[in-house]
């Protein structure tokens, strides 16, 4: 080259910006909480790919805006700059060194992807399983209930078994850094080690049609003892007659033993927004049609709105209800009048189930 | 004939008769076959799909793409018409049929830019509605149809802006009178435009929510919307596969005298390596297309799987089309980087060789990690591997071409007109884009940060940095040669000024949202992903980049309206199309030249790329 300083300056220059510009994308670029063992090499992974991006960045940008405002044109000056055509030498150095970087990296890659995929000691199954819109969790191993929240104990290395009924899902908690589409027709697996206790949130990550975005389940990493306390609640068998109606409500609201889709996958407690309207505050409230006119949210509405889901549709929902509920409810019903020999109405508990529910 | 009069006999509003007569004709085509075998006539899909095919045809017939070729099959012979339409003003050209390859590149360009703004406009509705959690004005569907459309419509632009670039610039800068199928190279821009008809329908026949993938299960459930998109897409596929075969007869065919491979302009082979891509790939995603129409349509079994149907199959032919096709996108781009770098830093191009073979690396490359695009997709986990390691190479071509711009700039004698903004621009941005590809190729990262919004901040920096940035710098840089006016040179500094921070504050943003665990494609999002601040500044940074295209095509129009001519070769440079006036003759140039030395030897004295065959004397 035919001036050393210049070459000097930028690489200086290069190599002091390099390190407040990591730092600087580290704060910008911040990642969720690590709450499961696979976090832990995939944001060293992390780490590794932004001091490639901070120095890439800066190798670039020094060069180019120093040429920029140093190789500037003066006025007046219509003269061409240096015929200097190629460097062979060059040319091989910044063909060759990225290879054996990027080679470097597939490696890194592999050796952590063989990690993550491969199977840990006595592991916890769990099927789960997507459908428009909702998340179900079924516990094979502790005798198959099924739950709308996914719980899982934590230091418990557990392997998903995933399988969707309808189009394409995916299986993403950020805080745990892993993400397995649920393809139909098709089982899936993701492992995953839960390794700090407290409340995530799954959210499906692949298009799924009208209320992808609110396509999401809560997870709960528990201790061991909260975990077989969900576990021996989840599988006692209920005495119907011996519960409230509010009680059954709740139990059906969630899903209870019954392998219906549960309410809780589209209609929250809290006043969140899922695919449903919300059932926080929802008896006796006024809802606006999307025909634009209004309803009272009392006894028939809701009877109506879970027998014939897609009669009235609220605004800006979309009619999103299954209408399987008239055959499924009256199916449970009558093994319960064969069990227990009492009748009961489940619309009626979830109604006063709702009543609970002020805000 | 007054103006309007000539716009309503124009080949574009007889096209869209012709459609709407075409579509008209096979939906009750249809529809009476149905009511005759006693069928549900409720049902109207099959009528709507069989009238849009007819659609198609209806708009080439009326638009009159088709009238040479029906005369040949009966046997008429039809010169190559050249000109305006008999008794019509010689503006009238370009809205109509015409095979010069100018008059097509320029109904390319202005086609690609109103699609660009029909597709950035879908954009900033829906980012205003994500500038906030909750649902504000759209449904969840009004939300998934935008997104889907700004997807494919905003392909359909950019592949209309490379036709423009690639159709104005190679034979000009090969020397050539034309592209070597005058015909052939009207039916590809006329025939895109039926597409773009049929994809912007489909929005208001139901709408449709499967994003441009159109993945199946969800694309066979769809709303009836998703079928006009899939034939959409389908057809525009013709005009790539059409466009592609004519650029590469072109170059091979038709270069200048002693213009040999390595003496071709830089541009050539970018678009030369694009060219191979659409030529051999398209056809795999049309194919994956017609699967899910005649899938929906006659209820052939391809993708679902309760019937034995395989959904992972459908990914693998999407993506073997639709990742190379992303460097359909950005090769011309880069190519234009190249081009212009030189002139501005008034220094040969370095490494001339090794940028050209690794566009052709980057295309090469390109077909072998398309299954990167499927890593959490639930194929095979011994295929992961192989893809991630394929992925990762795409990076050293990628680099070759960056450390050899930047040898091209050192020690040059840089000047920053509009064009050279756009270009440094574009190395900025591609470079955001570059460096933050490799995170998503590695398979451990990518599982993180797979369908989430880093996705959506990578992907818009390759595509702005490798097309938007540069198509911009071209437009501007040849502008004189196109329109003979010069733009406003302080507009286009505004434009670059706007556009540049607000782009980069765009992307940085989308992806600072996606690692905090924002996903893609989603219409409302959790506030408590701490995203809120990020999303308002996104969502201003997307309409200042609308502004700012809006004021570079308010300087296109008002520029061509300046009395002033711009200077014949106002950049000095060395290459063909510049060293003759303004306008260029209809078949480029008048004396052909010869090719006798390299097209980017700047600062070697009395150097000469081209030079003009001396006319034989009569009698020689």
């Amino acid at each position: 080259m035919r001036n050393r300083n210049h070459i000097i300056n930028v690489t200086a220059l290069v190599f002091i910006v390099t390190v407040p510009l990591y730092y600087l994308l580290r704060a910008i670029y911040a990642l969720p909480q690590a709450a499961s063992a696979e976090a832990v090499p995939i944001d060293q992974m992390f780490t590794g790919h932004f001091i490639a991006i901070a120095f890439l960045f800066s190798l670039i940008m020094v060069f180019m805006l120093y040429s920029a405002f140093v190789f500037r044109r003066k006025p007046g000056d219509d003269t061409d700059g240096p015929h200097i055509h190629s460097n062979t030498a060059l040319e091989i150095i910044w063909t060759v060194v990225p290879t054996f970087v990027v080679l470097g990296f597939g490696i890194w890659g592999t050796v952590t992807l063989n990690d993550l995929v491969s199977a840990k000691e006595n592991e916890m199954t769990i099927e789960v399983t997507g459908q428009q819109w909702s998340w179900s969790f079924a516990y094979p191993e502790q005798e198959g209930f099924s739950s709308p929240t996914l719980v899982l104990p934590v230091d418990q290395p557990v392997v998903l078994k995933m399988g969707s009924k309808d189009v394409l899902h995916s299986f993403w908690v950020p805080e745990f850094r892993v993400k397995q589409d649920l393809v139909p027709g098709q089982e899936t697996t993701l492992r995953i080690t839960p390794t700090e206790i407290g409340d995530y949130k799954v959210r499906c990550a692949e298009i799924c049609g009208t209320a992808h975005s609110t396509m999401l389940a809560d997870v709960q990493v528990v201790s061991a003892a909260e975990f077989d306390a969900f576990v021996e609640e989840r599988t006692q068998a209920p005495v119907y007659a011996e519960m409230t109606p509010e009680e059954r409500g709740e139990m059906w609201y969630t899903g209870g033993e019954a392998d219906w889709a549960s309410c809780a996958g589209c209609h929250s407690l809290d006043g969140t927004r899922l695919a449903g309207p919300s059932w926080l505050g929802l008896y006796g409230r006024t809802e606006e049609l999307e025909d634009g006119t209004t309803i009272t949210a009392d006894d028939d509405y809701i009877r109506k709105s879970i027998f014939e889901p897609n009669a009235q549709i609220v605004a800006t929902y979309a009619p999103a209800m299954p209408a399987v509920f008239v055959d499924t409810f009256a199916a449970k019903e009558a093994e319960i009048l064969a069990n227990e020999g009492i009748e009961i109405d489940i619309v009626d508990d979830l109604i006063a189930f709702i009543q609970t529910l002020e805000e | 004939m007054n103006t309007l009069s000539i716009w309503l006999t124009s080949a574009y509003v007889r096209g869209l008769i012709g459609q709407i007569i075409g579509t008209a004709v096979g939906f009750g085509f249809i529809t009476a076959i149905r009511a005759v075998m006693g069928l549900d006539t409720s049902n109207i899909e099959p009528a709507v799909v069989f009238g849009a095919l007819i659609g198609v045809p209806g708009s080439l017939l009326g638009a009159g793409v088709l009238t040479d070729w029906i005369k040949w099959i009966f046997g008429k012979k039809t010169p190559l018409r050249h000109g305006a339409p008999e008794g019509k003003p010689e503006w009238s050209r370009y809205i109509n049929v015409d095979v010069n390859h100018k008059v097509i590149g320029i109904q390319y360009g202005f086609t690609s830019v109103l699609v660009l703004l029909i597709g950035g406009f879908f954009a900033v509705l829906f980012r205003i509605e994500l500038a906030a959690p909750g649902m504000q004005y759209l449904t969840n569907d009004n939300f998934n149809t935008l997104f889907s459309a700004h997807g494919i419509i905003m392909i359909a632009s950019i592949l209309l802006g490379v036709g423009a670039m690639v159709n104005y610039l190679v034979p000009l800068m090969i020397g050539a009178s034309d592209m070597a199928f005058p015909r052939l190279n009207a039916f590809s821009y006329w025939v895109g435009i039926p597409a773009v008809v049929l994809i912007l329908s489909g929005m208001f026949v139901g709408g449709w929510d499967t994003g441009w993938v159109g993945y199946p299960p969800l694309s066979l459930r769809a709303p009836l919307g998703v079928q006009l998109f899939l034939l959409g897409f389908y057809i525009n596929g013709l005009s790539s596969i059409a466009g592609s075969i004519n650029l590469l007869v072109t170059v091979t065919t038709m270069r200048a005298k002693g213009m040999s491979l390595f003496r071709m302009p830089i541009f050539v082979w970018a678009a030369i390596a694009a060219s191979i891509i659409q030529f051999t790939a398209t056809q795999t995603v049309g194919m994956a297309l017609l699967m899910v129409v005649t899938e929906r349509t006659i209820g052939l079994n391809f993708f679902n799987p309760t019937t034995g149907g395989n959904p992972i199959l459908y990914q693998h032919l999407f993506w073997f089309y639709s990742h190379p096709v992303v460097y359909v996108f950005i090769l011309p781009g880069l190519g234009v980087i190249s081009e212009l770098l030189p002139v501005f830093s008034r220094k040969p191009l370095f490494g001339y060789k090794w940028i050209a073979l690794s566009s052709l690396g980057i295309a090469f490359v390109g077909f072998l990690v398309w299954a990167h695009h499927m890593f959490t997709s639930g194929m095979n986990d011994a295929l992961r591997i192989p893809f991630m390691i394929s992925t990762m190479f795409v990076a050293i071509p990628t680099g070759v071409k960056f450390f050899s711009w930047m040898a091209t700039m050192w020690e040059g004698k840089l000047s920053f007109e509009t064009p050279m903004l756009f270009v440094l621009g574009s190395i900025s941005v591609f470079l955001i884009g570059g460096v933050t590809g490799p995170i998503l190729g590695t398979i451990p990262t990518d599982m993180h940060l797979h369908d989430s919004y880093w996705v959506v901040g990578h992907f818009h920096s390759t595509m702005f940095g490798g097309f938007v940035f540069p198509f911009f710098a071209a437009v501007y840089y040849w502008y004189p040669k196109i329109s003979g006016k010069m733009y406003k040179e302080s507009l286009g500094k505004l434009h670059f000024w706007l556009m540049t921070p607000a782009f980069w504050l765009m992307s940085l943003g989308q992806m600072r949202a996606g690692l905090l665990g924002m996903r893609r494609r989603i219409a409302d999002y959790d506030p408590a992903l701490g995203v809120e601040t990020t999303q308002v500044l996104v969502t201003v940074a997307a309409l200042v980049i609308g502004w700012s295209v809006l004021i570079m095509v308010y300087n296109l129009i008002s520029s061509a309206r300046s009395q002033k001519m711009a200077a014949t070769n106002p950049w000095n440079s060395r290459s063909p199309e510049w060293q003759i006036p303004y306008p260029v003759p209809e078949f480029n140039y008048d004396a052909p030249f010869e090719v006798v030395g390299d097209p980017y030897d700047y600062g070697l004295d009395g150097s000469k790329y081209v030079q003009t065959i001396p006319m034989p004397a009569v009698g020689d």
